[in-house]
Formats: structure tokens, sequence, C-alpha cells
């Protein structure tokens, strides 16, 4: 890839939210998650993403909020490193190397110092066996440590991170894997196993699929496979262990959580309802039902206000003490595969393809953040494993976007097939797609292939849809005779076949005149004007597999890709083969907006792209191995702005993108370098504009922080903090004439509430003094430090001023080099109240 | 947390007609009064004076019926065979009727005895009408001729012998005195002057003519006559206009709404349709249980009346606005105006903060049950429903399809006793073999005796019902053996009779494998059964 420096393929968003547990910030205005190769600061009131916390190289596994700073975070990864974070300003403090791949990461308040990982038992990497490790974290200052003294704890635990949990206080630590509960005692340095039969009478299976600890009773939830909760008592003694049994899931429980002062039990499961047990009165509970998708993680904030559910459909959502929902952040959802193919809707210029089940998900390429979904199928979903469902298998968008076009299935094992063809209109009023026409079993079999007509000045729209039945139909939208209530619908126009064969695609040319559908390995050539087979086009052996239509300056070129591992390309004019390539092209793709089009062939496992004008021989760019496996899902998304590069090569990037989709479903773009340079220069500036609002205090500040950056030791002296009393509402009251001013009862709510929050952040203040405190690796004792972290701000302040005297004690110096380190962004929260 | 989606409930569309406003306009009449006469009714004639009797042609007798009585208010007997074309005249006060004894009768609508006998036709009169100066009579016979009387003196004035076959219909100008037209079996229509000695316009209309109708312009004529109804441009030489044929039978009577904008056609094949007189396309069809030889419509469309083969006087009156109001109310039942108004009329201050109240969603009674998961009663419940509107099962197999789609149908159908199965077993012999609801039903049904199999024999009503849906199923099967037969000699016919269309090619094209290609629309499917 290093040849070709201008164009790189990037990932881009829609990365996994869901793969571990969420985790609130102890004032639960935060909520942290592992996504992919970063981790995610979501706000829990906005649902906005605040920080995104990079630096791994590899998925991260785990996050955790330090237990012995509340405002640290340490996640964990893939790659083998443990790093520390100041969340609230997305700094990375510290990395720690472990050297071993880590699955999950847990901490307690009891073991300061000590992080415990699962990583793979070390004897070799590449088996199935983990082992719970305790790693002492080195004091030192650099930023990269080496941490490779691990101790083994327990050998053999699973790598699901819910199957390990601290038991009261962090005495214990229980541990499920397989059929067995293993409890380890720090103090007696003792475990204890409990086994379970694999099945129990009635046909249950008792494996354990997660682990949850009272937090302040001995008491063990484990949920096992079969939807039973076994609580567990008295495990401290090998023999006289008891445990009883809540069932109400019918398949198997993923997720079990305490409230933090334990007087309710949360479990949740496929059957995406969420069960609120009272502790030690089982019988009752409490249910929210239809949260979306099966729970994966439940996560409970710290005050016990904010539960938060992940689902498998890559949705975190909020909810307020087991009623209500306040807030949900929704990924981009991905199944094991898109049915759909991707899409771009024309109006809010998104990425439409399949979403959760029956739905269709808009999502934005720009913000990286779903849009909304549309319920397709409108029907109760399920859920239970192994049902049969309706599923979105085809879309189509008209050109102007005022017309949506969905196809959805059901295939039961014995019954025919169930098919509906439904059309949406776009309403302007509400913004979203009303249903039109539904119109049920619109063929026999499978539908194959669908497009709308794309000509922009066509009075009517035509879409086609081709089947396994043999057929090819056309629906055109037609007022109704008779009555006069209803608005236009779709009914079918025409109904084409070609010797019994099966029509696999379909395309419509771009001024709309001709309608070219492929039966196996012949194209036919249909005029959708008067329905007359104008010609035929054929280059046997094998079946066609793509149809595309050349676009402006190229609108006289059919190309097709052939199962036989070639493209071809027909000059309409004369009805003749222009060229023919052989090459194994698994997608062909047409730019809307020019000539381009784009080939993704499978060679030896891996794919490569090649962009080319039908008109010329020669293609425009090309790259080998793109990415592992086939693609078999792209798009060319239209751009906001042209870019303006000149490079030959990468010219086919100004009007449009190109996105695609891997084997692996993972959402890759091609990005010019010029492209990311103003993409990093803007996303550099929108840090900013998050942290500190642009007000007289930031100017002088953020100059200044600048300025501190630069020099660190000549800033110190013109450092002058202000005080709360500063805020712009104190000002303002007693710096405007009286006469002047609004009524007080108007200014006093404003006026209590910035006291309220020069309090609280005070409060901040004087933890961000601690974990300075902490974090230098001074030989002091640690009662001198906490005293130190008790000392009112002013006098912080007056040392700081007073730094420019020429003697410095040792006090002082350190002092200072705290205030140094000192986060100002308190101040930003001060300013923006 | 998403609300519960209701069951869809899958829309089919509606066989047969669409509801337009001329649906609705003609089929806004009450069930029809019928009333049995003697023989075949020939003719229905309204009285154009304002209680609005109509004479009733039947046999031998003329009666003569009042707006809303089902009994006759006169009758007219004194005819000595078939009685033919009875007619008022224009101020109701006289009654004309021809005869199968050649005797054109006229009598005065109170009186009992004809006033004059009209003698001279030598063969039954089956036509007769007034002219429109009120003093003049036409006949026209089975012994070709047409005449004119007069009728103080009971005297023929003129005579004309122009068509060659019987002359079964005739119409007089309402606007000149001295106009008329005939139709024959001779295929002919003439337009007569009784100023002039001969016929001043003769149209061919290709079959016997059996009805005559003229607008109230008088522009255009209307003629029936085989299955063709034609419409005629007087102004224009007679030149023919339309041709419709919309009928399977012989039309036999022709009739106008009151407006003139629509015109009814009646048939031998026992329908009467509606044309719109503008496009000349049908806009509504009524069926009747024998075949129509005459029909009317009093003034205004409150009724219509139609005469048939079998002697069964049918008459439909129409809804008044407030019977028809009345019905439309009953479906919708509203809360009380207390209970809806209270609050309504509030305006909320400035400073109040409106609290919106959680709109609660109203599911129906079986979406509840589901919403439970209890699948046995949401299917019970889904079959009372099917006994209340029995004409439709939409709901009922929508909500078995849900079920299925859920994977619970078994369990619901299982476990059910005698009463309950003979439920199921009712519904399933009244819809299973409706195209529509095959697929889900014909699961449904395998299900059901998979589960009962074991306990057949012991319920004698079970037993019952499932042999009619034994037999049921193998009627259906014959049908669609037979349909699949008929399905195989069409294609047949069709891939024969179909042109054989050249696809065109280029000769350059040497690379195209496939040079001849056949267009096929309809792909001929042979099946030999």
């Amino acid at each position: 890839m290093v040849e070709h420096g201008e164009i790189r393929v990037v990932h881009r968003g829609g990365s996994k939210l869901t793969s571990r547990d969420p985790v609130f910030s102890s004032d639960s205005r935060f909520l942290l998650c592992a996504s992919g190769e970063c981790v995610k600061v979501f706000s829990t009131s906005t649902e906005e993403c605040i920080h995104d916390l990079r630096g791994h190289t590899e998925l991260v596994t785990g996050v955790l909020l330090r237990p012995s700073n509340h405002l640290q975070v340490y996640s964990c990864s893939a790659d083998g490193t443990v790093r520390l974070w100041d969340f609230t300003d997305g700094i990375l403090i510290k990395t720690y190397v472990i050297g071993y791949p880590i699955y999950s990461i847990y901490a307690s308040a009891n073991h300061e110092g000590v992080i415990f990982l699962v990583t793979p038992a070390q004897s070799d990497k590449r088996s199935e066996m983990f082992q719970l490790v305790a790693v002492q974290l080195p004091q030192s200052g650099d930023q990269l440590v080496e941490a490779r003294e691990l101790s083994a704890v327990l050998s053999d635990v699973s790598s699901n991170p819910a199957a390990i949990v601290f038991g009261r206080g962090g005495e214990y630590i229980a541990s499920a894997n397989g059929l067995q509960l293993e409890v380890y005692f720090f103090k007696k340095q003792k475990a204890y196993r409990f086994p379970l039969k694999e099945d129990n009478k009635k046909g249950g299976k008792n494996t354990f699929m997660c682990v949850a600890c009272h937090p302040k009773d001995d008491c063990i939830a484990t949920g096992h496979e079969d939807g039973k909760i076994r609580l567990w008592r008295n495990f401290n003694h090998k023999k006289e262990y008891t445990y009883s049994t809540l069932h109400w899931h019918h398949s198997a429980v993923s997720s079990l959580c305490f409230t933090p002062e334990g007087t309710n039990l949360l479990s949740g499961g496929i059957e995406s309802v969420l069960v609120q047990w009272r502790y030690n009165q089982e019988s009752q509970r409490d249910f929210l039902p239809r949260l979306g998708a099966a729970i994966t993680h439940i996560a409970v904030s710290p005050d016990g206000a904010l539960f938060c559910t992940s689902h498998s459909d890559n949705k975190i959502t909020i909810i307020q003490s087991c009623v209500k929902v306040s807030a949900v952040i929704q990924g981009l959802v991905k199944g094991e595969s898109v049915r759909t193919d991707l899409m771009m809707d024309p109006r809010s210029k998104s990425l439409v393809l399949n979403g959760k089940p029956g739905h269709l998900q808009f999502y934005s390429l720009q913000r990286d953040k779903l849009l909304y979904n549309l319920d397709i199928v409108q029907q109760e979903y399920i859920h239970e494993s192994g049902l049969q469902q309706f599923e979105v298998v085809k879309a189509a968008f008209n050109a102007s976007g005022n017309w949506l076009a969905t196809v959805e299935e059901r295939k039961q094992k014995a019954a025919e097939l169930e098919l509906n063809l439904k059309l949406w209109a776009y309403d302007e009023q509400t913004q979203s797609f009303v249903l039109n026409t539904t119109i049920s079993a619109p063929h026999e079999a499978q539908i194959t292939a669908m497009c709308f007509c794309h000509a922009a000045d066509s009075q009517t729209t035509m879409l086609a849809s081709t089947s396994k039945d043999g057929h090819f139909k056309a629906w055109q939208l037609a007022a109704q005779a008779h009555t006069e209530d209803e608005g236009p619908s779709w009914s079918c126009d025409f109904v084409g076949a070609y010797h019994d064969l099966v029509p696999e695609c379909c395309c419509f040319s771009a001024d709309g005149s001709l309608l070219a559908v492929s039966f196996q390995e012949v194209v036919t050539v249909w005029s959708p004007a008067s329905w007359e087979l104008l010609t035929t086009l054929s280059q046997p052996p094998g079946a066609i597999r793509d149809l595309c239509f050349g676009r402006l300056s190229c609108s006289k070129y059919l190309l097709g890709t052939s199962a036989n591992n070639l493209l071809c390309c027909w000059n309409l004019l004369t009805c003749s083969l222009e060229w023919s390539t052989s090459m194994d092209v698994s997608l062909l793709l047409a730019d809307p907006l020019s000539e381009n089009m784009a080939a993704f062939c499978c060679q030896a496992g891996c794919t490569d792209l090649f962009v080319f004008k039908p008109s010329e021989p020669r293609p425009l760019f090309s790259r080998k191995e793109v990415c592992s496996g086939k693609v078999t899902r792209a798009v060319f998304a239209p751009r906001e702005e042209m870019l303006e590069s000149c490079e030959e090569s990468s010219q086919w990037l100004n009007h449009s993108q190109l996105y695609f989709l891997t084997q692996y479903m993972d959402l890759m773009t091609f990005t010019t370098k010029a492209e990311e340079d103003r993409l990093m220069a803007s996303s550099k500036q929108l840090v900013i504009d998050d942290s500190v609002a642009m007000t007289p205090f930031y100017l002088l500040l953020g100059k200044h922080r600048q300025q501190e950056n630069q020099d660190s030791l000549g800033g110190m002296s013109a450092e002058r903090t202000p005080l709360p009393q500063g805020s712009v509402a104190i000002r303002e009251l007693l710096q405007t004439p009286a006469h002047v001013l609004p009524s007080t009862s108007y200014l006093c709510s404003m006026f209590v509430q910035s006291l309220l929050i020069s309090v609280t952040d005070t409060r901040e203040e004087n933890k961000h003094t601690e974990e300075e405190m902490e974090s230098e690796k001074e030989e002091e004792d640690s009662e001198g430090e906490m005293e130190s972290s008790t000392r009112p701000k002013e006098s912080l302040e007056s040392e700081a001023t007073e730094s420019a005297a020429p003697a410095l004690t040792k006090a002082q110096a350190r002092e200072l080099r705290r205030v140094k380190k000192l986060d100002h962004s308190w101040l930003a929260g001060l300013l923006d109240s | 947390m998403a609300s519960f989606k209701p069951t869809k409930i899958q829309v089919y569309p509606k066989l047969g007609e669409k509801v337009t406003q001329d649906t609705l306009y003609w089929k806004n009449y009450k069930a029809p009064v019928q009333i049995k006469e003697f023989g075949a009714i020939t003719n229905i004639d309204f009285s154009p004076v304002a209680p609005h009797n109509f004479a009733v042609t039947a046999f031998t007798r003329v009666h003569i019926y009042g707006p809303f009585s089902q009994e006759p208010v006169k009758t007219f007997t004194r005819f000595k065979d078939t009685a033919y074309s009875g007619r008022f005249r224009s101020d109701g006060q006289l009654f004309v009727a021809g005869c199968e004894d050649s005797v054109v009768r006229l009598f005065d609508v109170s009186g009992k005895v004809a006033l004059r006998m009209f003698k001279g036709h030598t063969k039954a009169v089956h036509v007769t009408d007034f002219t429109s100066d009120r003093y003049q009579i036409l006949t026209g016979s089975d012994d070709y001729t047409c005449r004119l009387w007069d009728i103080p003196n009971a005297t023929e004035l003129t005579t004309y012998q122009e068509h060659t076959d019987y002359i079964r219909c005739g119409v007089t100008s309402k606007l000149n005195r001295d106009l008329f037209i005939t139709g024959s079996y001779d295929h002919t229509l003439k337009v007569f002057d009784a100023r002039a000695d001969k016929s001043v316009m003769t149209m061919d209309h290709g079959q016997p003519v059996e009805s005559l109708l003229l607008y109230p312009s008088e522009g255009l004529l209307i003629s029936a006559g085989g299955r063709y109804v034609k419409v005629w441009d007087l102004l224009k030489g007679g030149q023919p206009l339309v041709s419709l044929k919309n009928h399977h039978k012989t039309v036999t009577c022709l009739c106008l709404s009151s407006n003139g904008q629509r015109l009814l056609s009646a048939s031998l094949d026992r329908h009467v349709k509606v044309y719109n007189t503008t496009n000349y396309k049908v806009v509504h069809n009524f069926d009747y249980a024998a075949s129509i030889l005459s029909l009317a419509l009093a003034p205004d469309d409150e009724s219509i009346v139609v005469g048939m083969t079998n002697g069964i006087l049918s008459i439909k009156h129409r809804k008044s606005l407030e019977e028809s109001k009345e019905i439309s109310g009953q479906q919708k039942r509203r809360p009380s105006y207390r209970v809806f108004v209270k609050g309504k009329n509030y305006v909320p201050k400035q400073d109040d903060y409106l609290v919106s109240k959680p709109v609660k969603q109203h599911l129906a009674k079986y979406d509840k049950q589901l919403k439970k998961f209890n699948v046995s009663k949401a299917l019970d419940t889904a079959l009372e429903v099917y006994i209340i509107f029995i004409y439709n099962p939409e709901i009922t197999v929508a909500v078995i399809k849900e079920l299925d789609r859920r994977g619970t149908l078994k369990n619901a159908l299982a476990g059910r006793d005698e009463q309950g199965l003979s439920h199921l077993l009712n519904f399933l012999i009244g819809n299973m073999v409706d195209p529509r609801f095959a697929p889900v039903l014909v699961t449904a049904a395998d299900m059901i005796l998979d589960i009962y199999q074991s306990v057949i024999g012991q319920s004698p009503v079970v037993d019952r019902q499932l042999l009619r849906l034994q037999e049921l199923l193998e009627r259906e099967i014959d049908y669609q053996q037979d349909l699949v037969e008929v399905l195989g000699m069409l294609d047949t016919m069709f891939a024969s009779s179909l042109p054989r269309k050249e696809v065109p090619c280029s000769g350059i094209s040497r690379s195209n494998g496939l040079t001849q290609g056949e267009a096929s629309t309809t792909r001929p499917q042979i099946q030999a059964t």
C-alpha cells in the first residue's frame, strides 16, 4: 500500500458499541463504552459522543473506572496494553505494556495498584484456555510503562467478561466457566469450586452464562443457559453452600447486575425484557418489555438512578429507574449479512441498509450517527431464536428520493414463500417515508433484483423487478380511476419473460429509455415506452452476474459481468461487443455523478479494485489487495462539496466517495491525503470547541495554556486563576447599573444556579488536586497527600501567584508543578453556566 | 420501549365492482317488492302526472299500481286476448293498449269500459302511443303496418306500409305532433312525418329492433335489438354514433334516468345495465332472477320497476334521506357529549405548563391476548369475532397467520374440547377453499388433524364436520383439476393465435450467440392432465 501513498483504505465509522458492557462515570453524566479500537465517552443526557479515546491499535476489550480515582479510566485491548485515560478531557495518561492479548479487566478498591486481567494461558497463545492474572502496576512517571510481573490468580476461566466478578468489598472473586462456579477468597488464599450437573431432570442446560455479586451481602447470582438464575449463599464453606433458583427467562440469561445498594437484581436476555427482581422478595418482579433487541449487557449508575442496557443491535439504552427509556445511543446496526444493497438516500445523503430485523436504517456517514430506523415490516417482533421472521431483502430509491421500494420475505420450511413489495412515498410534512402501496405476492418466487427508472424528466416513475419465477415485472404509479379520495398508487404495468429463463438482474439506462434484463447468459434490452424487445446481447457461456449502463458521455455502453470471469462492454448503437476482458468481478458499480465505473475483483482470497471509464481501455485507478475476502456490497456516496484534486489517480474521488463492506462487515472507504489533512484540522478545532466555550475567559486562558505548553516555567508567573466570583452571572449582577437590571425574580434563579455549580466544581477541582498528587511519584507518605488535597483553593492560588518570587522552597516547587498540571476544564463548566 | 404493534389485518383487494358515486346512487334502493302477475310482463308505463301510478301490461290484463301500494289501484280486463303496450296520455287521463286480437282500446283512467275501439289492423298490435298533440294515436302491428288514428272520431288517418316485418316498437316525438319513429323486426328504424306519405329517414340497426327511445332533446335516438344498443344522431341524418354490446342476450327494454344522464338497458340475460350517457361506459349493473322484458323508472328515479318473463314484477323504491342517514348513524357510536367535551375548551394560561397525557394505545381483544402471549385465548377471541362479523373472516385469518408466524399455532390449536374444536372446524369449512385464505388455513387444518388424530371417532359432531371438510376438499381438488385443463387448452389457443414476432437484430454483431429470439409475453404452459 505504500506505493499508493495518495489514496488510503480506511475504516469509516459504524464500529460495534456493545461488545463490552458500558461503564457509568461516578456522577452518572458520562457513559464509557469500548467501540472498536477506541473508547467512546457519551453524555447520558444528550446521547452525544463527547470524546473518542484513541490510542489502542486493536480491539478494545474492556473499560474500567479506576477504583482510586473516578475521573480516570483503564482500558485494555487485544494489543496487549492497558491504558489509563482522563476521560473528561480525553487525555491518555499512561500506557502499561502487558505483552499478552487481554480479554477483560477487573479491579477492586480493596486491591490498590493491582488490576486483574484475563489473558490466554501462557503456555501457548492459540489455545482456548484463559487465566486470570493480577498485575501490580509499577509506579513510575513515564508515559509508557512495562508491566510484566503477572501472578496467576485463577486458571481456566472464561473469556466472557460477564463470567468474573468481585464480591463484597473485593474480599473474593467469583468466576464461572462451563458448569463450574469458582470462588477465590483473597484472605484465605483459597478457592472453592461448585460444580453443577450438565443437565437437570427437565432437560434444562445448566451452563453458566454470567455472574453477579451482591454489593452488601454474601450472595452470588448466576445466570444459566436455560434461563434460570441461581442465588448462591453460604459459599465460604465447601459443603454447606445453598442456592435458590429464580426462573422467568425462557432462554439464556445473558446479563445480571445488582443495583448499588443491593435491593434489586436486574437480568436480561434474548427476550429483550429487562427484569427487575427484588432482593429477598424474588416473587416481586418488574418488567420493562420490548427494548428492541436481545439484551447483552446491563450496567447501573453508582447512584442507582440510571440503568443502561446494551443490545445485540448495537444499541445502548439508558433507562431511568426501570420505568422510562431516557436516551438511546444507537450505532450502525450490523447483522451477519446485508441482504439489501448499500444505498444512498438522495435526500438525507445517508447510507441505507438493513438495520434491526424488519427495519431499514438511515446512517449518516458524515456524522457517524444513525439518523433513524424505518419500520418496513410493521409487525411485532418476537424475540425468540429459531423463528422465521420477515426480512427486508431488497430496497431501492428513485433518483429524487421521493419513492422507496422495499421487498420483504419470509420463508418457512414447509409453507410457501411470503413476499411483500412495499412502496413508500416521502412525506414532506413529517419528513419521513409513508407507506403508499403494499403488493402482497408480487412474484411467485424470490425477487432477484429491483431498480427504479432514474430518468429525471419522466412524468411517471417506473420500477422493474425480476424474480426467480422467470418473469420480470414493471410497476407504475397511476392514479386510481373512480375513487376520488385516494391518491395514486402502484400497479403492474407489464409482465415479461424470455424463453423460460430466470432473470437475474435488471438495469434502466440513465435516460430511462431502455431497460436491460439479463436472463442467464442473455441480456435482453426492452423499451419501457412500448414494451418491445429491442435486442438481445449474449456472450456465452456464463450467466450474467451484474449489469450496468454507462452514464453521461458513456451512456451508449452497457456493461455486464458474467460468472465465467468476463467483463463485457457492449455498444448499444451497433449492438456489438466493444471490448471484453477476463477478470473475476464480484461487484460492478457505476458512479451516479461521473462516467466512472468501479469493479471489485476477487483474486486469490483478496479483492482488487479497478476504476475505469467504459470508453477507455486503461483503468483510471487500480489497487491490489484492498482487503481480504470478497467484497459484495459497495456504494458511491456523493460528496457534499467537490474535491479539487488534480492528481490523475485520485480524480475519480472528486465527485463521490466509494464505501464498501468487507466480508467481516467492516465499512471501509478510500480517502486521499488532502482530505485526511482537512479532516484532522477540523476535528482538532472541534475538540477545543467542545471543551471550552468562546468567552473572554477562554481567550485569556486558552492563550495562556498554549503559552504554558511552549514555555513550562515562564508562563507560571503570569497565571491568574480567576476567583469563582468572577463568573459571568455574578459580574453582570454587580457591574450593571441597577436601573437597567431586570426584575430580581428573573435574576435570582440565574444567580443561585451559578453558585450551585461553582460549589460542585470546587469539589471537582479538589478531586483533581487529589489525582495530581497520586500521579506524582514523590516519596511522600499518603497522609500528607490527603492533607494537601483538602486544602482550600484560595491558598493554592495565592501560592501560585507568589511563585514569581526568586527563592522557591521545595514544597513550593511541587505546588507549582501541580498547578501547572492542573486542569482548567472546570472553569469552562463554570463559564458555560 | 417501543409499543406493541398490533396484528396486521391483510387488506384483500375487493373483488367485483369498485365503489363509485354511481354504485352508491343505484344501490340506495330498498329491498324489492315482488308481485306475481298472470303472465309475462310485456310493458310498464308510468303516468306523467302527480301520483305517478304505473300501468303494468301482463297477459290479458293491464294493472295500474299506485306509487306505494302493492295491490293494483285499477285493473282493465276487457281484453279478449293478450294485451300489449298499455300507455298513458301526457295528461294522465287516457290510456291506450294494443291486443293480440288486433283491436286497439282506449280507456278513461277512471273508467272500466273502453271509450273507443280502433279496428283496422289485421294482426296483433304491439305498439301504441299518443302523439304530442294528444288527439291522435300511433299503432304498430304485426301486419307490417303502422297507423295513425284520430281519437274523437275513432277513425284511421294514415297508414304506412313500409316495414317488411313485424313492428314491435315505436315512439312519438314529444316536441312535434307529426313525427314518430318505428322499429321493426326487418332490422330497420324508420322516421315518419304524418304530413308526408312516406318515411323521411331509414336507419339499419342490423338486428330485429326490440325497443326505441328518444332523448328529451330528440336529437339522439337509442335503439335496442339483438345484443346491441345503438345510438343514432337524428340531426346528422341518422348517423350511427355508438354501438354498445354489453349484454349477452337480446336487449329488450331501454329507459333513461330522470335527468337524462344515465341510460338503462334491460335484457333477457337477467341484467339491467346503467350507462353513462357522456361516454357510454357501464357504471352499474343490476341482477334479476329471470329474463327481463320490461323496465321503467319513476320520475326522479324514485323507483325502478322491472317485469320479467316469469310474471314477477319487481319494484324497488329509493331509500329516503332519513333512512340512509340512520344506517350510517348507527355504525358510529360516539361517547356522550358530556364526557367528550370535558376540559376541551380550556385555554392554557401563559405560565401554564402543559402536561401531555400519554396516549393510551387501543388494542383489539385478540391483540391484548397476543401481547400477553396467551395464544389459545387469542385464537378464541378471534373466532368470536368471526361469529359476530361472519362476512369478514380476514381478522380471524390474520390472527391465525400471526400465531403461525410466532410459531405457536400448534399450542393455540391444541387442548380444545368438543365445542371449541367444532367452532374451529366450522370456521375452516367456511373459509378454507377461499383462495385468499387457503395458504394459511391449510397449515392450520393440517395441524388440527395431527393434534386430534388420536381422538377422532369420540365425538359425532366433530366427526361430521371432518367429513364435511373432506368432502369440500375433494370437490375443490376436482375443480382445480378442471381449471388446469381449461388453462392448458387456453394456452395452446393463445400460443397458436399469437403472431410470431421476429426480433430485429443487426447483422454486424457476430458475437451474439443467440440472435434469433422470440418475445413470449404469455408463456405457453401446457399441462397434460
